[in-house]
C-alpha cells in the first residue's frame, strides 16, 4: 500500500488538532502503530498528505467518526482465543453464577463478536436472564455494527469451530439465520446486552463489574495510558471480580498488579483479591 | 568472515517463512555468545504455547523469550515475535503489539517489522531474510536498504522454498547473499560485539 510520507511533527500537529477540535487524545497512542493506521487511512481515502487528512478533519465533523473507526483495529472474531473463552465458561462464570446477578463489560468491544459470544455462553449456563452486559467503545460507527449483531457468513466456519473449541455443545447455526451473505444473530441475544459510546482515554467508570473484558486494546497504547486506563478498570471492577485481557497483555509493569492474582498461568485472566 | 562494506549496527532482524525454522534452528547450534540484540520473526501456523521459543532455546546458551508488549529491547537477547501478532519496533527502541488486519496474508507481517525497525534504527540495522514462499520481507528490506542498514538474502539455491529470498533479491540490492550452512558465521562475526573485519 503506498501512502504518502510525512513527518513526526506533522503527526503530533495532527494529534493536537485532533485534541483541540474534537476532544479526542491520541497523544498516548502507541505511536508506531498510530503512525501505521493514519497512513493507511491516507492510503484509503486517497489522500494527498497529512494536511488534507487535517483540512478534512476540520471542515467535516462527520469524517472524524470515520477517521476514528478506521484509526482503531477492528480485528475480531466470536470466540477469539478458544482455549481463553473455555476457561471462561469451565471455571470463571462457575464462580460467579452464585451471584444474584452478574455485571459484565466489554470495553473495547469493536463490532461485537465477543460480546454475542459471551452471550450465548451465559445463555447456555442459565445464567443471561440474570446478566446484564456493558458493550463499549470509542467509535459509534462499530457499535452500531455491533447492535446489529449481523457477521459476514464466510466467517461462521471458523467461528463454529471456535465456538466448539470453547466448549460449545449446541449447533452454533441455531444462534443466526443466514440471509445474503450475512449471519444475523438472534435478537433474544441482545435483551441484556447494552451498547454504549465510551472513550477509554476520556471517560471514567460508570459501573461496578463482575467480569470485565478489553482484550487486545492495551497494546495500542504506551505505558502511561495502559496504566491510567488499568486503574479505571480497577475503580470499575468489584472485589473478587475479573479482569480478562488479550493474549498478550499484561497487568505486571502497572500500579494494579498488587490487587490481582492470575487465575492460571495460561491465560491472562486476572482475580481481584479481598482488601479486607 | 569478510564484509563488503562496514556494519556498525544496533540490532539483527532474521525472519522468514517456509523452510526458515531448520535454518534458524541450524544458526542458533553455532551461535557464540552475543551482544547484539537479535529479533525473529517467523511466519507460522497459531499457536498459544511456547512450543517455539522451547525449541530454539534448547539450540543455544543465549537467552531467547517472546517479544513482550512495550518491552525494552536488551543486550544479548534473542527475541521472537509471537503467533498471530504483527511486531512494531517504537522510536525507543521498544516493542508493540499490534493485531491489526493481515499484510500480504501474513501476521505478523515481516516487512512492518522491518519497515519500523528501519525507522528507528536507521543506519544502525542488520536484516537476513530467509527461506518462504510469499512476498513478504521485500518491502521491509528495500526500506532497510534506503536508511543504509544492512542487507543479506539468503543464498536462494540453498532455500527449501526460494520464491522469498529469490523476491527479494528482485527488488533490493542485497549487501550479502549467504548460503543457509554459512549464515552463522555473518551473524557470530555481527552480534559478537568484537571489532568487525572488513
Amino acid at each position: 500500500m503506498n501512502s504518502p510520507e510525512f513527518t513526526d511533527e506533522e503527526l503530533n500537529r495532527l494529534v493536537i488538532n485532533l485534541e483541540d477540535w474534537y476532544g479526542y487524545n491520541f497523544s498516548n497512542y502507541a505511536r508506531a502503530s498510530f503512525k501505521r493506521r493514519v497512513s493507511r487511512i491516507l492510503a484509503i481515502d486517497k489522500l494527498k498528505g497529512i494536511d488534507e487528512l487535517s483540512s478534512r478533519l476540520k471542515q467535516d465533523g462527520r469524517y472524524v467518526q470515520r477517521f476514528i473507526e478506521e484509526i482503531t483495529v477492528n480485528v475480531t472474531e466470536m470466540y477469539r482465543d478458544p482455549s481463553f473463552y473455555k476457561t471462561i465458561r469451565d471455571e470463571i462464570l462457575p464462580a460467579l453464577s452464585p451471584k444474584p446477578f452478574i455485571r459484565i463489560w466489554h470495553a473495547g468491544c469493536s463490532t461485537g463478536e465477543e460480546v454475542y459470544s459471551m452471550a450465548i455462553m451465559l445463555k447456555e449456563m442459565n445464567l443471561l436472564h440474570r446478566s446484564m452486559i456493558y458493550a463499549t467503545d470509542i467509535s459509534a460507527k462499530v457499535l452500531a455494527s455491533a447492535k446489529e449483531g449481523r457477521f459476514p457468513l464466510q466467517q461462521m466456519k471458523l467461528f463454529s469451530e471456535n465456538y466448539l473449541k470453547a466448549g460449545g455443545r449446541q449447533d452454533f447455526s441455531s444462534y443466526y439465520s443466514a440471509n445474503y451473505g450475512y449471519a444475523k444473530f438472534d435478537e433474544s441475544l441482545k435483551k441484556n446486552i447494552l451498547f454504549a459510546s465510551h472513550n477509554l482515554v476520556s471517560d471514567g467508570s460508570f459501573n461496578e463489574f463482575q467480569l470485565l473484558f478489553c482484550r487486545n486494546v492495551l497494546i495500542y497504547f504506551d505505558r502511561e495510558l495502559q496504566n491510567k486506563v488499568l486503574s479505571l478498570f480497577d475503580a470499575s471492577i468489584e472485589q473478587l471480580g475479573f479482569l480478562a485481557l488479550g493474549s498478550r497483555e499484561h497487568i505486571k509493569f502497572s500500579g494494579i498488579a498488587n490487587r490481582y492474582t492470575q487465575w492460571n498461568e495460561k491465560e491472562r485472566i486476572w482475580r481481584k483479591r479481598n482488601s479486607d | 568472515m569478510k564484509f563488503n562494506r562496514e556494519i556498525n549496527c544496533d540490532l539483527l532482524l532474521v525472519a522468514g517463512s517456509a523452510g526458515s525454522l531448520e535454518v534458524i534452528l541450524m544458526l542458533l547450534e553455532k551461535l557464540e555468545s552475543i551482544v547484539i540484540p537479535i529479533v525473529i520473526v517467523l511466519h507460522r501456523k497459531d499457536d498459544n504455547d511456547n512450543l517455539l521459543i522451547e525449541l530454539l532455546s534448547g539450540r543455544t546458551n543465549c537467552v531467547v523469550k517472546e517479544a513482550e508488549d512495550k518491552e525494552s529491547i536488551a543486550a544479548a537477547t534473542i527475541y521472537v515475535c509471537p503467533p498471530d501478532y504483527h511486531l512494531l519496533i517504537e522510536n525507543d527502541r521498544s516493542f508493540s503489539l499490534d493485531s491489526s488486519e493481515r499484510i500480504n496474508f501474513s501476521r505478523p507481517s515481516i516487512d512492518l517489522t522491518f519497515e519500523t525497525a528501519a525507522e528507528t534504527y536507521r543506519s544502525k540495522l542488520a536484516a537476513i531474510l530467509l527461506s518462504g514462499a510469499n512476498a513478504d520481507g521485500a518491502a521491509g528490506l528495500v526500506k532497510i536498504k534506503s536508511y543504509g542498514g544492512y542487507v543479506v538474502v539468503q543464498d536462494p539455491a540453498t532455500a527449501i522454498s526460494a520464491f522469498m529470498p529469490k523476491h527479494a533479491l528482485d527488488v533490493v540490492e542485497a549487501d550479502d547473499i549467504i548460503p543457509a550452512a554459512e549464515l552463522y558465521l555473518f551473524v557470530n562475526s555481527i552480534c559478537g560485539g568484537k571489532p568487525f573485519p572488513l
